[in-house]
């Protein structure tokens, strides 16, 4: 075969071959790449969505810096994290140690933990804005969590925890935490399993008690777990919006608002497309920093 | 010895104790759900105890017909299957390319979906929908779907990649020596051996699709097309006064889901963990 006959050979079955990803390529061009192009592009333009685009350089970009309601709501969407993180991971983590030996009912614990994560936000999230709802009937409180308050002797505790400024956060990343502990609860244990049995066992011999165990054998083994569980807490949490969404429903307003309330009412309620590209670059620049630094961290964590 | 003996009865007992009150407090919410869609509206204010006296099965049809919830559960069944369906035609046919087959650029390309899985884009809906509406497929099943396509795309290839890139290569020199295409040899070699990250990838793209709220929001504006979790929003903003009725709708939207759940634990909680190792 000659040299061009073969080349050309090769390139029909280069093309052959292409064909196999183009579909995957093809959407993933359109339904990515582009969107992700158009963000950037937008984000320097003043547009209502339809009619003239002006452009408005880096305008959008400086309005957004002095945007208090913006920055509030990263600060309320870190707060929501921040609880997911302690809290939730912690007692994720306490779970899993419990779970990870012999005992009893442990296919059950690992079935039920698991149930809150696979529920959509939006059934979560009005079932919990049932349960704390806080209107009164009869001079008795309708939602379960202000009657158990009131039935078990504790009235003056009841509360409008989703209507008060002063609660209503809190709440949600209570709810937010109880949607997700289960997650972090299988992730620990699947890292908990990879332990070799015989670290622990040498451990003993050495005359190291349970805690010293935990310390010195538990905590260095499971760092990249503990490493990608915080991640994406971190990146789920920070998006949080469909549950507060579902919890709030009544009527979103500021003390509740997340990155993405922000953006899509910067879409929707006042036609600000190009603002809300330039929330939208900000906040992802947000994400990939923030998990960019917790990647370093924990790489110095481990050189300790 | 005995003491030794008891400080671990006790332990058990009190990590029994933990573990068990964690599991009340995640099923209690659920269990309230189902409770208070079997009763009325004129006892729900009234009567407090955890099993109400008389139950009433009648909201679960009302939600289905007056509310409107069948057809919203018909679009999800026909989103779901659709969406995932496609996922594992097109994932599968890439990522059977990316292992075995050789094209110029295939690694740029196929580093281009692991980044893509990488970087978060959380307001790249916007952009999404100012193309969706050039398109003209805002408020199309089409658009939608192909949407929800993208979205599961890159974690399936990945997946699939890892698992082709483990087969030897011998099944398939041995299915192209009897006269196998390389299509054939995706379609009769590959796809049967890959089945237990097809069986990951359905199930958890299934749950994503069933449970995805905002772009159905963004895309979906007519009540027909909307799909399930779209539709009880819709459905609570119409019936916030009958929370028997929507108590009993969000059982029939959460059931399904429980259920797919306990019955593919092991493949979900599989898919979980390699999404996040990729992750």
């Amino acid at each position: 075969m000659g040299l061009k006959a073969k080349n050309a050979v090769l390139t029909r079955d280069h093309i052959e071959n292409f064909l196999f990803v183009f579909p995957a390529v093809a959407i993933f061009c359109i339904f990515y790449i582009y969107p992700f192009y158009k963000m950037i592009n937008l984000s320097f333009f003043d547009w209502k969505g339809i009619g003239p685009m002006h452009f408005a350089g880096l305008a959008n970009y400086a309005e957004l810096m002095g945007d208090r309601l913006w920055w509030d709501s990263i600060g309320h969407a870190g707060y929501i994290t921040l609880i997911a993180l302690t809290f939730q991971n912690a007692l994720a983590f306490a779970l899993a140690l419990a779970c990870d030996r012999e005992i009893r009912l442990k296919r059950f614990y690992r079935a039920v933990f698991f149930i809150p994560p696979v529920l959509s936000e939006i059934v979560v999230g009005l079932v919990w804005n049932w349960i704390l709802n806080p209107q009164m009937q009869n001079n008795h409180p309708v939602g379960f969590l202000n009657h158990f308050l009131y039935a078990t002797g504790f009235p003056q505790l009841m509360h409008n925890w989703l209507g008060d400024p002063k609660t209503a956060l809190t709440t949600i990343a209570v709810v937010n935490a109880w949607k997700g502990f289960g997650w972090g609860f299988i992730m620990f244990l699947a890292g908990l399993q990879t332990i070799d049995k015989q670290l622990y066992e040498a451990a003993r011999v050495d005359g190291a008690g349970s805690w010293k165990t935990f310390c010195n054998v538990t905590i260095p083994m499971m760092l990249p777990v503990i490493l990608v569980v915080v991640i994406l807490t971190v990146l789920g949490c920070m998006q949080v919006f469909v549950l507060i969404l579902a919890l709030v429903s009544e009527g979103l307003v500021n003390h509740t608002d997340v990155p993405v309330t922000r953006i899509f009412s910067a879409m929707q309620n006042t036609n600000r497309f190009g603002y809300a590209c330039a929330e939208a670059v900000i906040f992802g620049a947000v994400l990939i920093a923030t998990s960019f630094i917790l990647k370093k961290l924990a790489d110095r964590a481990r050189q300790l | 010895m005995n003491k030794y003996i008891i400080w671990r009865g006790t332990r058990s007992t009190f990590t029994h104790l933990f573990l068990m009150g964690v599991a009340l407090l995640c099923l209690f919410p659920l269990v309230w759900m189902v409770r208070c869609a079997l009763m009325s509206n004129d006892t729900i204010f009234v009567d407090a105890s955890l099993i109400p006296q008389q139950l009433n099965f009648g909201n679960f049809a009302t939600a289905w017909t007056k509310g409107n919830l069948g057809g919203f559960f018909l679009n999800s069944v026909i989103y779901t299957v659709c969406v995932v369906g496609g996922i594992v035609l097109i994932s599968s046919l890439a990522a059977f390319a990316f292992s075995r087959l050789k094209f110029p650029g295939r690694n740029v390309l196929f580093y281009l979906f692991v980044a893509a899985m990488m970087i978060p884009l959380p307001g790249s809906f916007v952009a999404l929908f100012v193309l969706m509406t050039k398109l003209h497929l805002v408020n199309t099943r089409f658009g939608y779907i192909l949407c929800m396509i993208n979205v599961g795309l890159s974690m399936s290839i990945l997946l699939l990649k890892t698992f082709f890139d483990k087969i030897p290569a011998d099944l398939e020199d041995a299915a192209r020596i009897d006269g196998c295409s390389k299509l054939g040899v995706w379609w009769y070699v590959a796809l049967p051996l890959a089945r237990p990250a097809i069986a990951v990838i359905v199930i958890f793209n299934s749950l994503t699709v069933w449970n995805e709220y905002i772009l159905a929001t963004l895309l979906l504006g007519d009540v027909k097309l909307m799909p399930l979790q779209r539709g009880l929003m819709v459905f609570q903003g119409a019936n916030s006064v009958d929370y028997p009725v929507l108590m009993a709708g969000l059982t029939m939207a959460a059931a399904p889901i429980v259920m797919v759940y306990l019955l593919m634990q092991k493949h979900i909680v599989k898919g979980l963990s390699s999404g996040a190792v990729v992750g």
